[in-house]
């Protein structure tokens, strides 16, 4: 680093110090580095003293008390002159719910109305808007899909995403939808590393056994049984049932790990961190054919790179705008299903649905068919018959809840080690560490957004969720900062604004036994309501709302004797 | 030896050391901040109205006096001797700068400003008092002159700034301890105190002199061959101008972006070759190039209406249009009625839809981050061709095909792979070496064979030179540089740290 760089001042943008990629603490950030330390030990000796200043914000959305009048079971009556017709009805209107209406308008069929409890559609793929971007508040990408994945691929196709098919069919995704290099790092002991999986430090047998779990991965990848079916497949509906694959959702992963004598605490780290990532679950927690999924379904076969992913400043709030978009008229926001009943009307089979709203107001709805894409939580108490008499299966569907917060700051913070990417994880931390919102955009100076994730990985969700719900924004913005600073220790300074989202039942927990296990069988239709969630398939993935949505539309089309040509 | 005449070597040491702690302070200030006569001025002036305040003060010291002087002379040794790194550190990482600077002129300045008062005082029973003031000043001002005569012909040149700066804070401090000697006793019990805290600063000075390589580079001042006339962080890199016996150099980042001397061949080349493949053009995009010296060379061309320059970073452009010595390099390109400057991210700029370009002017710092290797992506060529009119004509910046040459050729199958016939073409730019540029165009092209008359570095037959590329440079396979891979920038990364 000292003297001049050979042939003089070789280079523009030359050549007297190496590009920020290979050594992030340049010499103004070695100076500052130096010059921060007595203040920030001035401001550590001060902090427990005054006590933190909380930023500016509130905790927005889901909607627990509206959500929990479902709950109540209290079924107000509805004046004669409130009821409405509609052919069929959508309850809820999350990814599921507005892909069974998008499947129906696409049919042409467009005698439907759907209900969200929420004043904004789009449930866990919601997102938000600043000055500066948008930016998501729950799920933010999607692994490019497969061919076999048709309804994503016709809903990315419409959406202008896709740019066409490859030699062997497979879509293309277009460059500036594909998650911009550089996609993820990792910070350790005061330090940012590419990619996810430590590489720096690790030993021979940290490396062999990284290679040993890629090639089981492999294998499963390369994998088909007599059908030709993938072990692992998205949507799961297009995965093998053979015995061979399905019998790895009766064991953890834990354990499933641990049987092939893997212990190196790298590897268990990059397993633990896939299943909190993908559903807020310890290794130990998480069914073994979950965590196999979330590796092989993204391969297109052996050897092959993983898909790469897709997303938009605003994470999946791209893909719930665009449902919506297509279906607006026919969606009413801030109505809270309290009561589906079927019965016969005017001899025929009919559900009648009684919604409020904030006011209290009451209105009711009837219908030959209901897509009931809200989750089975709330078809407990909203479906008549099954308050008294639950099914068997709802008692094994469990969730788990995340803190996920929007943090508006003014710049970027000062890195050490590898620059900022669009997923930034903490590897000595409890959360799943922030993504960029304006690293999509291609904005890389200036203000931006960053959301930080925080899944409640207790075995027990229950605590979890009342412990999260119990903490107010002081609480919240005090846990997400505490976590930050250890990576960003100037990271009180840069933050204007910090809003909090509570999901109190955020996904779908696929513990041992549940994906291949009793609860597939909420699947089929009772008496004229058809379910779509993707808590059906045991694993919270939009891919899965998205096939659910459209299946029921579908058996939906089917039974009105609309034609149709299928995309599942 | 009596103490008189040791007290008044003590003068004349205080002094020396005062006078060179003002001049660092204003050169440190001239370097970092331009504007020598200003800074000078400012300094100088608190500098002597600190002087007036300490010796007010030194009215309120009332017991104690030598005890006093002992520890004013410690403490400005402390003060002074660390103030160069101090005020270097500073300008690094500080917005607030400057007043940090006038803040420790000011308190040197105070500190100075009560030595001599007090000297006076301890000295009043031991001399007539027309002898003492003729001495004591003589000596003071004696110690001034050495001090200025040493400084720029001795000081700078051999010790540095840094060096400098701790050097006397030592000596300071040393006449500080040896005072402790001379005055004990009227210091009693308490000189061992003083010796103790005299000891501490001494030690502290010498660690900093010890480490003083480490605080120059750290400083910046061993960055950059010549002196610092102009420096600033923006929100998007660190802008420094040096000037020198040969011209002036601009850095990004601490990367050499142009030297005055020779920056004419690097903007000939990457201009004129597009501007000639492209017949008449009219209308024309600088993307980067915020400089404005592409720009003087695209307005060169009379059929030029309109020119959009596309720079992320507003004190760029600002700089290029109001600061003298670039200004009149660029002729005054930012100032001309045709150009229209837009301060954006140029692919953010290039996402929204916009009248099409005859020629476009790509000029970005080489892909040593993420964030500019986003500049050279199939996706950013894309948006650009969107933006070509038909016939238009593209002259890029591609790095040293000798330094970087994969990269260099990545750049090129990137064009391609965007849709660009590309004609790749280089020069020889003394500051930077052989560097290479491409020529794209959306039809296929010939090489250009008229050069506007009136250039320095090229003529007809010179420009028709730049695109024999010799062997050295020939292609090397290399992967189209997209997004979502961002290859470039690792090549880069890898092939420039052979050179380091």
């Amino acid at each position: 680093m000292t003297g001049p760089p050979p042939l003089g001042r070789a280079g523009k943008a030359g050549r007297t110090r190496p590009p920020a990629v290979t050594r992030g603490s340049t010499r103004r950030e070695l100076l500052v580095a130096l010059l921060g330390l007595p203040f920030a030990a001035a401001s550590c000796r001060r902090g427990p003293r005054r006590g933190p200043r909380v930023p500016e914000g509130e905790i927005v959305g889901a909607s627990h008390d509206l959500g929990h009048r479902v709950r109540d079971g209290l079924v107000p009556a509805v004046p004669a002159d409130r009821w409405t017709r509609a052919a069929v009805a959508i309850v809820g209107g999350g990814i599921a719910g507005l892909s069974a209406a998008w499947r129906l308008e696409r049919a042409g069929f467009r005698d439907f109305v759907l209900l969200e409890l929420e004043e904004a559609a789009g449930g866990h793929a919601r997102s938000g808007a600043s000055r500066v971007t948008a930016y998501p508040w729950g799920a933010h990408y999607v692994p490019a899909p497969l061919k076999e994945d048709r309804a994503l691929v016709a809903l990315l196709d419409e959406m202008g995403v896709l740019g066409g098919r490859d030699a062997e069919g497979e879509p293309v995704v277009r460059e500036e939808h594909l998650c911009r290099d550089p996609e993820e790092r990792v910070f350790f002991k005061g330090r940012w590393y590419e990619g996810l999986y430590l590489h720096a430090g690790a030993s021979r047998e940290d490396l062999a056994q990284l290679a040993a779990f890629r090639a089981e991965v492999d294998r499963w990848a390369a994998w088909r049984d007599a059908k030709g079916c993938r072990a692992f497949a998205i949507p799961l509906a297009r995965s093998s049932d053979d015995p061979e694959v399905t019998r790895l959702d009766r064991e953890g992963f834990g354990e499933w790990v641990a049987r092939r004598g893997w212990t190196s605490p790298r590897l268990r780290w990059l397993l633990d961190y896939a299943c909190r990532d993908d559903y807020g679950m310890r290794l130990e927690e998480t069914s073994a054919w979950a965590g196999l999924f979330y590796f092989a379904a993204r391969l297109r076969g052996p050897g092959a790179e993983p898909r790469p992913l897709v997303t938009w400043p605003e994470g999946n709030g791209r893909i719930a705008a665009h449902l919506l978009a297509a279906v607006r008229p026919r969606v009413r926001l801030g109505l809270a299903a309290v009561d589906v009943a079927s019965g016969l009307e005017a001899g025929r089979p009919a559900v009648r649905i009684v919604a409020v709203d904030r006011s209290g107001a009451a209105r009711g709805f009837v219908a030959d068919q209901v897509v009931f894409a809200a989750s089975q939580l709330v078809a407990r108490h909203a479906i008549r018959d099954w308050r008294a008499a639950p099914p068997a299966h709802l008692a094994e569907i469990e969730h788990g809840s995340w803190l996920v917060a929007n943090l508006h700051v003014r710049s970027r913070p000062r890195e050490v080690g590898f620059p900022l990417a669009w997923d930034n994880v903490l590897r000595e931390s409890p959360s799943l560490g922030y993504v960029v919102a304006t690293h999509q955009a291609g904005r890389d100076h200036g203000p931006t957004v960053l959301t930080y994730y925080h899944p409640n990985c207790d075995a027990d969700p229950r605590s979890a969720r009342a412990r999260l719900l119990a903490m107010d924004h002081a609480d919240s913005a005090e846990l997400v900062l505490a976590d930050l600073e250890r990576a960003h220790p100037e990271i009180r300074g840069l933050v204007e604004r910090l809003d909090v989202m509570r999901w109190g039942h955020a996904m779908v927990r696929p513990r041992p036994g549940f994906v291949w296990g009793s609860a597939r069988g909420a699947r089929r239709p009772w008496r004229g309501i058809h379910f779509a969630n993707a808590e059906l398939s045991g694993l919270p993935l939009l891919e899965e709302a998205l096939h659910h949505g459209v299946r029921a539309a579908e058996e939906v089309l089917a039974a009105r004797g609309v034609p149709f040509e299928t995309m599942l | 030896m009596g103490r008189v005449p040791i007290l008044f070597l003590h003068i004349f040491v205080v002094a020396a050391c005062g006078l060179v702690y003002e001049l660092l302070a204003g050169t440190v200030a001239s370097y970092v901040l331009g504007d020598s006569v200003t800074q000078f001025s400012l300094v100088i002036g608190i500098y002597l109205s600190a002087l007036g305040a300490g010796a007010w003060l030194s009215g309120f010291v009332g017991k104690d006096v030598a005890r006093r002087f002992i520890e004013v002379e410690l403490a400005v040794a402390l003060l002074g001797g660390l103030s160069a790194p101090l005020l270097f550190l500073a300008f690094a990482s500080l917005s607030w700068f400057q007043l940090v600077l006038y803040g420790t002129v000011f308190l040197v300045g105070v500190l100075v400003g009560l030595e001599l008062p007090l000297l006076l005082r301890i000295l009043k029973d031991e001399l007539e008092f027309k002898d003492l003031v003729s001495r004591a000043l003589a000596f003071d001002y004696i110690g001034a002159l050495v001090a200025s005569v040493l400084f720029p012909m001795l000081l700078v040149p051999r010790l540095g700034l840094v060096r400098t700066s701790l050097a006397f804070g030592i000596l300071n401090a040393a006449v500080g301890l040896w005072a402790t000697y001379v005055l004990a006793d009227l210091l009693g019990r308490r000189a061992r105190g003083l010796r103790l805290r005299a000891a501490l600063a001494i030690g502290v000075l010498a660690a900093g002199v010890a480490k003083a390589d480490l605080l120059t580079s750290l400083a910046e001042e061993g960055l950059f061959a010549d002196p610092v006339v102009y420096a600033r962080t923006t929100p998007y890199q660190r802008i420094v101008v040096t000037s020198g016996p040969a011209g002036f150099q601009l850095f990004l980042n601490g990367n050499l972006q142009l030297s005055s001397a020779d920056e004419y061949r690097y903007h000939e080349a990457l201009v004129h070759p597009a501007m000639a493949a492209a017949g008449s053009p009219r209308r024309v995009l600088v993307l980067g190039g915020g400089d404005g010296l592409a720009l003087r060379e695209v307005l060169v061309h009379p059929t030029v209406e309109s020119v959009t320059l596309v720079d992320i970073d507003p004190a760029m452009t600002e700089l290029s249009r109001a600061f003298p010595p670039l200004a009149e390099l660029n002729r005054g390109a930012l100032a001309d009625p045709r150009v229209k400057v837009v301060n954006e991210d140029a692919m953010v700029w290039l996402e929204a839809p916009g009248p099409p370009a005859d020629v476009a002017i790509v000029d970005f710092p080489d892909p040593n981050t993420f964030s500019l290797g986003k500049l050279y992506t199939t996706r950013f060529y894309g948006l650009l061709k969107a933006r070509l009119a038909p016939g238009g004509a593209v002259g890029l910046q591609c790095t040293s095909p000798l330094f970087a040459r994969r990269s260099y050729w990545c750049v090129v199958r990137t064009l391609e792979a965007a849709g660009f016939r590309v004609r790749p073409y280089q020069c020889a730019v003394p500051s930077f070496g052989v560097w290479g540029f491409a020529l794209a165009a959306l039809e296929p092209i010939d090489r250009p064979l008229r050069a506007p008359p009136g250039l320095r570095s090229l003529d007809d037959a010179s420009l028709a030179a730049l695109f024999v590329l010799p062997p050295d440079l020939a292609p090397l396979e290399a992967e189209v540089n997209r997004l979502d891979n961002q290859v470039l920038v690792r090549y880069y990364e890898a092939e420039w740290r052979r050179w380091e």
